[in-house]
């Protein structure tokens, strides 16, 4: 490599590493920004901006799915595994909502673990796998539960 | 023996005539890949146990998603390649790539947004992902505008090239932003560290899509690259002599 073509290297590399850590300062600083949606421990923790729109997501608790006299009011519990809020909407719910499914729902706080929203968002995972290979690791999974409960009795 | 093969590579006439030559084998190739695929992905594949029939869009999504970030990062190399030796052919890459690259982009947000209609419950949102997806469609049309704006072809080859390395920092912010940030969307199935999260009666179809794609770029660029080399040669000896010849 010529003296000439190795300090175009080098500029190159310095435009690129500098764009990258300059792109990484400004994503950082933005992080909260950035963020789709507040998890119910951090709504619980008070990290959210209360009487402000936002988004809270998390897995629709079991069991928690209410259905109001006029038919369209929904309320359930949202949850990250460690806290828990309420959430209130009225109208459509996607196709796959559904209890144990994670959900975004967009809305106001009121009070402290109480989420009116005004649009409620599916989020789905990452799994893809045919109805009978996910029955059978259901199967599979109640059995191993069933065989641990019985081993502890 | 590798060097001579890149000098000759990079030698015009030589490109011309080993493109036109490749062109018709990734042409059916990829007509094949993409039958196979779609045969297999619409047809043998089974429904997914949540999403049903629409899952499928992924045979479409997730593949271009992938090119349009394939097609950026090639660019990016072919770029460097021109600024540091100014090789003619590298630069000839960059722009022959860009638009391609620019409707790979836009068929990843489209289909993705007719998929997201009917399982999130929403056209667009404004999450990490799909923002980071949009500004790469606008800095491969920034591109394209860039290239057009300036007359003399050699500079204005510098000032993509420039450009596209400026931008490629986009590609790890797109690929990471699922895990960095609480997203709508979901987070890598196929490439990650852990094996797939995806049953191998669906990876198979997506994969076969993914070559298709991927042969797809090749020989619409090999056709791109041709055409754009003899208008930038039409002077030279090798085009007359071509020219003279039919």
């Amino acid at each position: 490599m010529t003296p000439k073509r190795r300090q175009r290297v080098l500029l190159i590399a310095v435009m690129v590493i500098g764009v990258g850590i300059a792109a990484g300062f400004a994503l950082n600083a933005f992080n909260e920004n950035l963020m789709f949606f507040y998890t119910p421990s951090k709504v619980v923790a008070g990290e959210a901006p209360a009487g402000h729109l936002i988004r809270v997501g998390g897995l629709v608790t079991k069991d928690s799915v209410k259905r109001q006299q006029d038919g369209l009011t929904v309320v359930f519990d949202i949850t990250d595994n460690a806290e828990t809020i309420q959430v209130q909407y009225t109208g459509i719910l996607p196709d796959l909502f559904r209890e144990g499914q994670g959900i975004v729902a967009h809305g106001r706080l009121q009070g402290d673990r109480m989420f009116v929203a005004d649009e409620v968002l599916a989020k789905h995972d990452e799994n893809y796998m045919p109805p009978e290979v996910a029955d059978a690791l259901k199967t599979a999974h109640e059995a191993g539960v069933a065989g641990k409960a019985a081993a502890t009795n | 023996m590798f060097n001579n093969f890149f000098h000759k590579m990079a030698s015009p006439k030589y490109f011309y005539r080993i493109a036109g030559s490749l062109i018709p084998w990734l042409a059916g190739a990829c007509l094949l890949f993409t039958l196979a695929g779609l045969y297999y992905g619409l047809y043998l594949a089974p429904p997914d146990y949540q999403q049903g029939e629409s899952y499928r869009i992924m045979f479409i999504h997730v593949p271009a998603a992938w090119m349009s970030m394939f097609v950026y990062v090639v660019m990016a190399g072919a770029g460097a390649i021109g600024l540091v030796w100014r090789i003619k052919l590298a630069e000839i890459m960059v722009i022959s790539s860009a638009p391609i690259g620019a409707s790979f982009t836009f068929l990843a947000l489209v289909s993705g947004s007719l998929w997201g209609k009917p399982m999130w419950g929403a056209w667009w949102v404004w999450d990490a992902r799909l923002t980071a997806e949009l500004i790469l469609l606008f800095l491969y049309l920034g591109i394209i505008a860039l290239h057009g704006a300036i007359e003399d072809r050699r500079t204005a080859a510098r000032a993509v090239a420039i450009l596209t390395l400026v931008g490629v920092i986009n590609i790890p912010i797109i690929h990471f932003s699922v895990e960095w940030w609480n997203t709508l969307h979901q987070g890598p199935t196929v490439t990650r560290f852990d094996k797939p999260a995806i049953h191998i009666s669906m990876l198979i179809p997506l994969l076969l899509m993914a070559v298709a794609f991927k042969l797809y770029y090749a020989f619409v660029v090999l056709m791109r690259a041709r055409c754009e080399l003899l208008e930038r040669e039409s002077n030279a000896g090798w085009v007359r002599e071509l020219v003279e010849s039919k």
